[in-house]
């Protein structure tokens, strides 16, 4: 059977069984279980709808369970066990990762890309939001430099794979390099340190978009008022945009900002598809995949320090949710 | 408001100069990629895309026949024309591979053994050899060829390297993937918006919180459940694994939404006598669309483009490649030099999100604003 007819089967059959199962768990609660017009129909009413939202959070709180919260238990206790996964070893995947070479370079790399790339995005996000508030080809603008964000990480490293390529009469890079009268091409994805920065860009390239997306109405979204008295105030456009623009949308850009950090954390494509890891640009999600399917216990530890170095972020998302719902 | 009270913002002109600077930055490399990809291979490592509009100096080689030898005192001579009756004209020229440009049309290039070669632009050329010349010479010659655009790219990696295979896995792993999970959630979503229940508030909290959980947690001990109950690495074990990871997102988005909608239209629906299923199916459910289209957006442009839930979920046959992990796994390994492949690969796999995108934009920015914006 082909894959394509599969999946269509799938659909039907997942789209069918989701809507028949919510369906017919309901029929069953009000007409079985609890029907109303038993000896007490106001107390059955009163249970079903006890029951009832159970019933809808079922599947979605079963599959949150399975993919995503056992994964998290499952992954540590797997990290604690051998290579093959026989022997428990305690912290001992920990212990050789920490004083791996390979580690120590994928972590610092990877603390650089969370200091950068966040940075860098929600810097131009916001400029490029800026700029084009009051633009009458703001909107045309916008939607081109948004643009990356629709491209996969693999097409997007292929694009910027030409742009760097050793070779003057294909990368964009060299060509310049050779305009200016340089004399050998160079391939910058080599250069010890500062490839990793070439990386980032890349990363940068495709979040600036939504950095300016969401940056772009938060500046609508500020009271014009303010504004109008700065200006009348005579400040200056600099001073209206870093006085009072900016304060006023900083609750934004620290989601915006914590957002991207999340994301860099996990990405692996760009580094996988530019240099494998190599030329000293491993960063941890590419240091686990290397690891993945050959040594699953070193892989989940990676994992679970990946998770770790997640966790403030998660607690904080959680309390400003909390607060909301006061 | 820059310039309330008519006083135009002396800026301006800077202000349009550098977002033209930007966007141009932010395109030329993806206008690079896809010029490149209906470029022939031997001029895109000729010229760059940006010369591509004009014509590309290639080199070519011509093979003389040693039968028409002539003999001139004590040398051979051969004589004709390289196009051998054809138009062309000929830049630079040599009689070695090693150095094929080694002189310009019209000298004399002294080869090795005293023999020498004069190459004129419209192609004839003059080889005297003092040695009997017993082989077919070559003679190696660059001429200015037009700019050469075509599919062939395309057809090239569509047909003879199974990309097409990859383009339909691809197709197979999202569709589902990104349907499922919203029938799902919406109905979770609609139990954490408007039932009341104990614990509705710590779901949530958890649902925020599965929101940033890294997938690459999820990897090891997945692939071993899937393996133990027997689905392995297959198609319906990525369906799985995307719904799994895809609700967090889609149930928060959802419960956004819904929460928003109006009480007054869900309270008067119920104490007309509507069930909280009809509530949902004829109420709430039509009302949401703006918010289930900007998560079907969003869940579609993630599963076509995941490279890593297929790596690991997907079997790792080329029968299963989808097309990321094709271009990243296959194509740069064993194409890495032949660029017009891989540019045509990459924008095969680019062109289906980017129209998706540009079509539905608006959904998606509604989207993100509902998810990060308060």
């Amino acid at each position: 059977m082909s894959p394509l007819l599969q999946g269509i089967i799938t659909v039907i059959v997942g789209v069918g069984g989701c809507v028949g199962y919510f369906f017919l768990s309901n029929l069953i609660l009000d007409k079985v279980i609890f029907p109303p017009r038993a000896d007490n129909p106001g107390q059955n009413i009163n249970r079903a709808n006890l029951v009832r939202p159970w019933l809808f959070l079922f599947p979605a709180m079963a599959a949150l369970g399975l993919y995503l919260v056992y994964p998290v238990v499952g992954s540590f206790y797997r990290s604690l066990y051998n290579r093959s996964g026989d022997e428990f070893i305690g912290f001992g995947n920990y212990t050789t990762m920490f004083a791996d070479d390979g580690f120590q370079i994928a972590f610092f790399n990877n603390m650089l890309w969370v200091l950068v790339v966040p940075a860098a995005a929600t810097f131009l996000g916001l400029l490029v939001a800026q700029l084009t508030d009051r633009l009458k080809w703001g909107n045309i603008a916008k939607s081109l430099i948004f643009m990356p964000m629709a491209i996969s990480f693999v097409g997007a490293s292929l694009i910027w794979k030409f742009v760097y390529a050793n070779n003057a009469d294909i990368g964009l890079i060299n060509a310049i390099r050779d305009f200016f009268g340089a004399s050998e091409p160079l391939d910058v994805l080599q250069v010890r340190f500062w490839n990793n920065f070439f990386l980032m860009f890349i990363l940068v390239w495709i979040q600036t978009g939504f950095a300016m997306v969401i940056l772009s109405a938060a500046l609508r979204g500020i009271p014009e008022e303010t504004i109008e008295a700065a200006i009348i105030d005579g400040a200056n456009p600099f001073q209206v945009f870093f006085k009072i623009k900016v304060p006023q949308i900083m609750g934004t850009i620290v989601v915006v900002w914590t957002t991207i950090t999340i994301l860099v954390l996990k990405v692996f494509d760009i580094v996988y598809t530019m240099t494998g890891g190599n030329f000293g640009t491993d960063i941890l999600p590419s240091y686990m995949m290397s690891y993945m399917f050959r040594d699953d216990g070193r892989a989940t530890a990676v994992a679970f320090i990946i998770m770790i170095v997640v966790l403030p972020v998660m607690i904080w998302n959680i309390r400003q949710a909390r607060a909301e719902m006061r | 408001m820059d310039n309330i009270a008519g006083t135009k913002s002396s800026l301006s002109w800077a202000v349009n100069l550098s977002v033209i600077f930007l966007v141009v930055l932010w395109l030329i490399p993806t206008v690079g990629l896809l010029v490149s990809s209906f470029r022939d291979r031997d001029q895109i490592s000729a010229s760059g895309w940006w010369l591509s509009p004009f014509a590309v100096e290639q080199n070519f080689q011509a093979k003389i026949p040693a039968g028409e030898v002539r003999q001139d005192g004590e040398f051979f001579v051969i004589e004709g024309n390289i196009f051998s009756g054809g138009e062309g004209e000929v830049i630079r020229f040599g009689g070695a591979r090693s150095n094929p440009t080694i002189a310009a049309a019209g000298e004399t290039a002294e080869l090795t053994r005293d023999r020498t070669l004069t190459v004129q632009e419209n192609g004839d050329f003059v080889y005297r050899s003092p040695a009997e010349i017993k082989r077919d010479p070559s003679v190696y010659y660059s001429t200015a060829t037009p700019p050469d655009f075509s599919l062939d790219n395309y057809q090239t990696i569509l047909f003879s390297n199974n990309m097409d295979i990859a383009f339909i896995n691809t197709l197979t792993v999202t569709i589902p993937a990104t349907i499922i999970p919203i029938l799902i959630a919406a109905f979770a979503a609609y139990a954490l918006a408007w039932m009341d229940f104990a614990g509705r508030g710590l779901l949530i909290a958890m649902v925020v919180g599965l929101l940033v959980v890294p997938l690459q947690l999820a990897l090891v001990p997945l692939l071993q459940f899937h393996n133990k109950i027997g689905i392995g690495q297959s198609f319906l074990g990525i369906w799985m694994a995307h719904t799994g990871f895809g609700l967090p997102l889609a149930i928060y988005l959802l419960r956004n939404y819904m929460v928003g909608l109006p009480r007054d239209i869900i309270e008067s629906a119920k104490v007309d006598g509507a069930t909280d299923f009809q509530v949902f199916t004829k109420i709430v459910l039509p009302l949401s669309f703006p918010a289930l289209a900007s998560f079907a957006i969003f869940q579609f442009l993630w599963t076509w483009n995941d490279l890593l839930v297929a790596k690991v979920f997907l079997p790792s046959n080329s029968e299963s490649w989808v097309m990321t992990v094709k271009i990243a796994d296959d194509l740069l390994g064993s194409r890495g030099g032949d660029w017009g492949i891989l540019a045509s690969a990459a924008f095969i796999s680019i062109a289906v999100p980017l129209i998706v995108f540009f079509t539905m934009q608006r959904y998606l920015v509604r989207g993100l604003l509902a998810g990060s914006v308060k």
